[in-house]
């Protein structure tokens, strides 16, 4: 079996700091989003080893990525692409965002790219409702008052 | 109290930065900024003076302060349910998950003034003797997870957080931590449960936090916004705050404005201040559109017509009166254009996905309805469907774990409530009265 | 106590309790699904909602503790619309297709739907679908049917002692699974489909076999560990269809190990021997009873004759009856050899009148416990949890095993050593009590002994807690260190720390019928195995048991056997073990037949055939007392096994059971062992006969090898790769392999491996415990 890299053990090692000796199973949270952040998605492997390493049993990590949703299960390509179709940002056109992100990555919901650069996830209010419409990338950076000019330009910054 | 309500007309309040008064500096989140505008001195003063705790409870108590995180309960009685005499650690948990669609007060505070957060949770530490301490913060705003910890890093070299804090004998240490996509966790035992490492699942309570919290320790959760106005009600007096609000609601009120407005945005009034002074700081009801409905709190707050709002003051009684309730402090406004089939739709959906699935009525309710109101949209209605969404609603409230199922239940009952010719038309037409909707 | 008021009656109840224990006790119905009586509260269902007056609200029974002056309506229309509208929300995304699932009948969601439901549904729109899971050969997932009540998944965390199953994404998707494809695997782990209110987990074995309603539901006990635990086996077309456990809560409480659960495919096994059989030539001919009857009494006069009364050696094993073992040693008495025994594992016969020394529910409540030489779960499934229960409680467990096998408790301390250390550590911590308190230890050989040893400081600590008195502490001997070379003095020294700390000595024994054996024979000084091995018998008698797989002392009992003249076996299965017997008489498995047994706590439990002999089997008490009478024996003219029960068992006197005694302490003590030893395990699925053949049990056999394991360290001092054991009666090559859960100088293999296994059952549908995109 694989390991954790050295850098994801250093930083949960340190997220370990945060909580009781005892109670290494908080941190689980947190080094399934460094795993993540490392490898773009959480396979069945990555999560026995987030498991191994705070001595839990796989299933109760499995349920914890399995119940919040910026954990990704299946590859989500280079970049993730989030955007927030809830009350405040439909009110403010999202629904036309979404359409025009569609056509010009020429995918749906869920679905990658086929140069596997993109991919589309629906998400919940992201409480940034001032700068509807609104995306995150890879779950860390925010792009507010989306037009679609300014997605054009994004998507072509980004490598 | 309704009497004591003030015609609106009568009323004379206005911003009043409060939680948010860094915002315009420069640096604003750094400690510099905040001690610069005399941050961390009432805890300094709190420790060098020995205030004992039962003082400062009566000065919160006094100012009228609730929880800002939606329930309105009174943060002074909260804080004395936190048992004293038990040893070991004891939590304190800042509850930053604002995962209620429209609500991003908390985002604004920890962003420009983060250290008010810590000062404030310091202080609550100090009176609840509590020693652990949590910021639990939504992981969607993950660049103010990263400056909430590096906020409390820079307090912890200054000695405001750790051992011996500013060479007294009280000990406290504070971390950032972060949610992962689950409005659930916003609910305050399931966001004990996520700290925990666990699924975000609601607990029943009894027992309720204070006895049986983190670990099974004495835990106390309080929103951001609570936590922020604490310093100031050190600083000026409990009676000073409570003058700043109106009966029943003491202090200022981040409300977050956002839909159909001008400026949508963060905007920290004095409590009471009526709801057309407030929309008029929002810059009005875009494209110079009518205002239809305004939900005043968030969504698990009932939505209310334009003619009632534009007669309510922003407080808790205020909102009261037109059956309604503050919330979060979440205003979703909504112009003449506005489908509310459709935009219930959205908001069912919303609940339905995030219904954590423990319990039943709440797991299986909020899916009927989702997909009752898609039928409609979907021109499939009929004619005893509105019935049947709100028999089952009403199935849903009352009847689970926690207030999620309540919640869900209240936009159901309150749009076909107001607008029910709506909602005919669409299962009648099998199209939306509004048109085609757009922005 | 709180006064309270319930559907209109005023009770006085105990603080603490929930609404639905004072219900229960009332006899007053509430609807449940997610509430267990043995597990944590989850209060997920909400069926059991109910109306307390002055509470806007309804509340959860289950998880509502009663307050003085509530007043509480079961029946209101408050409480019926409440729990109305639970069940239809259940039933809104059920399948409903109760006519095909192996549940109907004996559903608690159907039973609550016609009790509670209304009769129509409002739901018109998609149900929701859900994939099954393979989560092993025992259990069968249907998860569309699961209600997400979580039982199972807290059953196995909280009984089972590891989460192997979870909840695994959210909402209405949430659903039950194991971690990607594993299987679960605890020993309990059964229990879930009884637990399971609705038919989302079911037996694999049973599945569509039979309809509840078409089985005869009858009483019996299992005989596959010490416990005995009750029974209930159902039976269709004079066959066993499957087995539940029965709810005795001073044994298994509501619970039965797998191995209780599943052994029953063995009782139907193509194995089974049906007829009486004898040897002509190289061949087996099939005769009828009376043929193999005159011919085995013929050839056993015959040999007493020629080789004196003592050229006759019986075996039985510890699964037989009292009246079987009655009989088998009156038989030996009236025919004068004293050579028959049952304890065919053992290596050291020098103590008598081991039980477990406290009632099992008594294990709950130890402050402290201390187990010897046992790999806990696989031998005690359900003992092991009651211990895990204690330590849930607060108590604190200590482990010494030669093999560090996980119990799934938290241990205060493990103490991994070689068997013959066992007894130093037992020294080690009377040491430490010298250390304390000097006059405690008065026994001039261990003054002497203990001088000899370096005090061990880490033990001081909770050493001092053993000797604080109003704890109750038990020191637990487990099967390995029982049939030890070194079973005399660890029992010695065990005793011994009891006595002086005010605790008492256990065994964990895993003979089923072990303690009843020893019990009527105790007084006897009928000679052991060890005295068997040293001589020739020229005829031999083996009962229910298969003696290459059975015999499992180190002595050189079986090449004894093989070297008799007339070999004869009365037995319930034909295998491989008789190939050189001489004659084979058709036995009755004890579901067929009526008997008595005594379990490790002492607890007599008789019981009666469940079913008709198979074939042309017949009971083993019948066919003792006919081949009696031909022998010509006196007295040997029994109606019924109640007849033979009462030489030994008194219905009017109370039993007295026979002290726990062992010989001195012996010098082997002192002289341990520096080079290699043996630690023969077997595991659970290779017991005895029936499990052996229960062949879902062996479904799961991949998970031991059949290899020697030996610590690292161990392994790199020793020349050869390969050892030569002993393996059903002959020599089998096992290569070692580095393992460090096995105590250094510790050889570990499994005996019996290979047994009956018939094809692996491979995970078919391999689902992967994916809740969603
Ligand atoms: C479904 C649900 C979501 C909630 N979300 C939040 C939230 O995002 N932020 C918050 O402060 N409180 C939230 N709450 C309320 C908390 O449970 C809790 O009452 C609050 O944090 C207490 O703080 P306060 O007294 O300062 O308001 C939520 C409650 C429910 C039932
Ligand atoms: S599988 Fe059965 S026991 Fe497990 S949660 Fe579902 S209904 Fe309950
Ligand atoms: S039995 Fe009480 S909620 Fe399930």
């Amino acid at each position: 079996m694989s390991q954790l890299s050295a850098s994801v053990m250093k930083k949960i090692d340190l997220e370990l700091e945060k909580y009781p000796l005892d109670q290494k199973r908080s941190a689980v949270m947190a080094a399934l989003q460094f795993v993540q952040a490392e490898k773009g998605w959480l396979s069945d492997d990555s999560i026995s080893l987030v498991a191994n390493y705070l001595d839990l049993p796989e299933i109760a990590v499995m349920e914890v990525a399995t119940f919040y949703n910026m954990y990704d299960l299946k590859p989500v390509g280079k970049y993730k692409i989030s955007i927030c179709t809830n009350i405040s940002c439909a009110l403010r056109g999202v629904d036309e965002m979404v359409n025009h992100i569609q056509k010009s990555l020429n995918i749906k919901f869920n679905q990658v790219s086929d140069n596997g650069r993109f991919c589309l996830k629906e998400s919940e209010c992201m409480g940034n409702c001032d700068a509807a419409p609104m995306i995150t990338i890879n779950n860390e950076k925010m792009y507010e008052k989306l037009t679609p000019e300014s997605f054009d330009r994004l998507i072509k910054e980004l490598k | 109290m309704p009497d004591e309500i003030l015609a609106p007309e009568q009323i004379q309040k206005k911003v009043f930065p409060l939680c948010l008064r860094t915002k315009d500096l420069k640096n604003p989140a750094s400690l510099a900024t905040y001690l610069s505008i005399g941050g961390y001195q009432a805890i300094t003063k709190i420790l060098k003076e020995q205030i004992s705790p039962q003082q400062l409870i009566d000065e919160i108590k006094l100012s009228g302060l609730r929880g800002r995180g939606g329930a309105g309960f009174p943060t002074g009685l909260k804080w004395s349910f936190m048992p004293k005499d038990i040893k070991g650690d004891k939590y304190i948990v800042c509850n930053s998950d604002e995962g209620e669609p429209g609500t991003f007060k908390d985002r604004d505070i920890i962003r420009y003034n983060p250290h008010q957060i810590i000062e404030g949770m310091l202080i609550g530490a100090y009176i609840m003797g509590a020693n652990r301490g949590y910021n639990y913060i939504h992981g969607e705003i993950w660049q103010e997870y990263l400056s909430f910890h590096e906020a409390t890093r820079e307090a912890r070299k200054a000695g405001y957080l750790g051992n011996k804090i500013l060479k007294s004998d009280f000990n406290f240490d504070l971390h950032a931590v972060h949610g992962y996509g689950a409005y659930i966790c916003g609910e305050e035992t399931a966001l004990i449960e996520s700290i925990e490492g666990k699924k975000g699942q609601p607990r029943f309570k009894p027992p309720f936090p204070a006895t049986h919290g983190i670990y099974g320790r004495p835990t106390n959760v309080n929103n951001t916004e609570t936590y922020a106005s604490i310093p100031w009600i050190i600083n000026h007096g409990g009676q000073a705050f409570s003058d700043l609000g109106v009966a029943n609601a003491g202090g200022t009120k981040i409300f977050s404005v956002s839909g159909h407005v001008n400026k949508p945005g963060n905007y920290e009034i004095e409590m009471g201040m009526p709801f057309s002074e407030l929309l008029e700081l929002a810059g009005g009801v875009w494209k110079g559109r009518e205002l239809k409905a305004v939900i005043p709190g968030g969504p698990s707050t009932a939505l209310v017509p334009a003619e009632s709002i534009m007669q309510a003051t922003m407080d808790y009684d205020g909102l009261a009166k037109i059956g309604s309730s503050l919330g979060a402090g979440s205003l979703i406004v909504m112009d003449q254009t506005t489908c509310m089939v459709q935009t219930l739709k959205r908001l069912s959906y919303f609940f339905y996905e995030e219904s954590c699935g423990q319990c039943t009525p709440c797991r299986e309710g909020t899916g009927w309805v989702y997909r009752v109101i898609k039928r409609i949209v979907d021109g499939q209605g009929r004619s005893e469907d509105l019935a049947l969404l709100k028999d089952v609603s009403n199935k849903i409230s009352g009847r689970t774990i926690c207030a999620l199922g309540d919640a869900a239940a209240v936009p159901v009952l309150s749009f076909i409530k107001h607008f029910e010719n709506e909602f005919q038309y669409f299962i009648q037409h099998k199209k939306s009265m509004m048109g085609q909707q757009n922005a | 106590m709180p006064k309270i008021k319930i559907d209109g009656k005023s009770v006085e109840v105990e603080s603490k309790k929930t609404i639905i224990q004072v219900a229960d006790e009332l006899g007053i119905d509430i609807p449940r699904f997610c509430y267990h009586e043995k597990l944590s509260v989850a209060a997920n269902c909400r069926m059991c909602l109910v109306q307390v007056k002055n509470i806007g609200k309804p509340l959860p029974a289950c998880a509502t503790q009663v307050m003085d002056g509530m007043e509480i309506s079961t029946k209101s229309k408050f409480t019926k619309d409440a729990q109305q509208s639970v069940m239809e929300f259940l039933l809104i995304n059920h399948p409903l297709d109760c006519p095909i699932c192996d549940q109907g009948g004996e559903c608690d969601l159907q039973d609550t739907a016609v009790a509670y439901g209304a009769s129509q549904t409002r739901y018109t729109e998609e149900k929701r679908v859900v994939i099954n899971k393979n989560i092993g050969p025992l259990i069968s997932t249907d998860l569309t049917r699961c209600i997400q009540c979580t039982r199972c998944v807290r059953f196995l965390k909280e009984v089972g002692g590891m989460q192997e199953l979870g909840l695994i994404g959210r909402g209405e998707h949430a659903e039950i699974s194991a971690y990607v494809d594993k299987a679960v695997e605890s020993e309990l782990s059964g229990n879930i489909i009884d637990l399971c209110p609705v038919g989302a987990l079911t037996s694999k074995p049973f599945r569509y076999t039979a309809r509840t309603w078409e089985l005869d539901r009858r009483p019996t006990i299992s005989l596959h560990d010490s416990l005995g635990s009750n029974l209930e086996m159902h039976v269709k077309n004079d066959t066993v269809m499957r087995s539940l456990p029965r709810q005795n809560e001073s044994i298994n409480e509501c619970w039965i190990s797998d191995r209780d659960r599943f052994a029953y495919q063995g009782l139907e096994h193509d194995d089974r021997l049906l007829e009486p059989m004898i040897k002509k030539g190289k061949q087996w001919i099939t005769v009828d009873w009376q043929e193999a009857l005159e011919f085995s009494a013929k050839k056993i006069k015959e040999s007493l004759k020629k080789d004196g009364n003592h050229s006759l050696g019986l075996l039985y094993s510890a699964q037989t009856s009292m009246e079987e073992a009655y009989l088998l040693n009156d038989l030996a008495d009236q025919l004068g050899t004293p050579y028959v025994d049952y304890r065919l594992g053992q290596n050291n016969f020098d103590t008598k009148g081991m039980w477990l020394g406290c009632e099992p529910d008594e294990i709950d409540e130890l402050d402290q416990a201390i187990i010897i030489g046992s790999t806990l779960r696989l031998e005690q499934p359900l003992l092991t949890q009651r211990f895990r229960r204690m330590v849930n409680h607060g108590g604190e467990l200590t482990l010494i095993n030669a093999l560090d096998f996980d119990p799934l408790i938290n241990l205060r301390e493990k103490i991994i050593c070689a068997p013959s250390d066992y007894q130093k550590i037992l020294l080690n911590i009377i040491r430490s009590i010298y250390e304390l308190d000097k006059k405690k230890i008065s026994h001039p050989d261990i003054v002497k002994l203990i001088k000899k040893i370096p005090a061990d400081k880490n033990n001081t600590r909770w050493v001092k807690k053993l000797l604080t008195t109003n704890k109750r502490c038990g020191i637990f001997i487990g099967q390995n260190a029982l049939e030890s070379y070194y079973a005399n003095n660890i029992v010695f020294l065990a005793n011994y720390l009891a006595e002086i700390t005010g605790s008492f000595v256990g065994s964990l024994m895993n003979y089923p019928n072990g303690v009843g054996l020893d019990f009527a024979y105790n007084k006897r000084e009928f000679l052991d195995i060890s005295m068997m091995s040293q001589r020739d018998f020229s005829s031999f008698l083996c009962f229910n048991m298969e003696p290459d797989i059975d015999i499992k002392t180190n002595l050189p009992l079986h090449a004894k056997i093989n070297q008799s003249k007339f070999k004869l076996a009365i037995t319930p299965y034909m295998s491989d073990s008789f190939k050189d017997f001489d004659c084979v008489l058709p036995m009755s498995v004890y579901s067929e037949s009526s008997g008595t047994f005594i379990n490790i706590a002492r607890h007599v439990q008789s019981v009666k055939a469940v079913k008709k002999s198979k074939g042309n089997s017949r009971p083993g008490w019948k066919i003792l007392r006919v081949l009696g009478n031909y022998l010509g024996l006196e007295d040997f003219n029994y109606e019924s096994s109640e007849d033979v029960l009462t030489k030994i068992i008194h219905p009017k006197k109370r039993l007295i059971f026979p002290k726990l005694t062992t010989k001195k302490l012996e010098a082997k003590f002192t002289q341990t062992p520096k080079d290699i030893e043996w630690l023969k395990l077997t595991r659970p699925e290779d017991s005895d006969m029936i499990v052996r053949r229960a062949q879902s049990l062996h479904a799961r056999d991949h998970r031991i090898d059949d290899v020697i394991r030996a610590h690292p360290t161990t392994q790199a001092k020793l020349k050869q790769k390969f050892y030569e054991v002993q393996q059903k009666g002959s020599k089998t090559k096992l290569s070692i392999i580095p393992d460090d859960k096995v105590a250094p100088n510790t050889l570990c293999f499994y005996e019996g491996l290979n047994s009956k296994k018939e094809k692996k059952v491979t995970t078919q549908d391999k689902t992967k415990a994916r809740a969603y995109d």
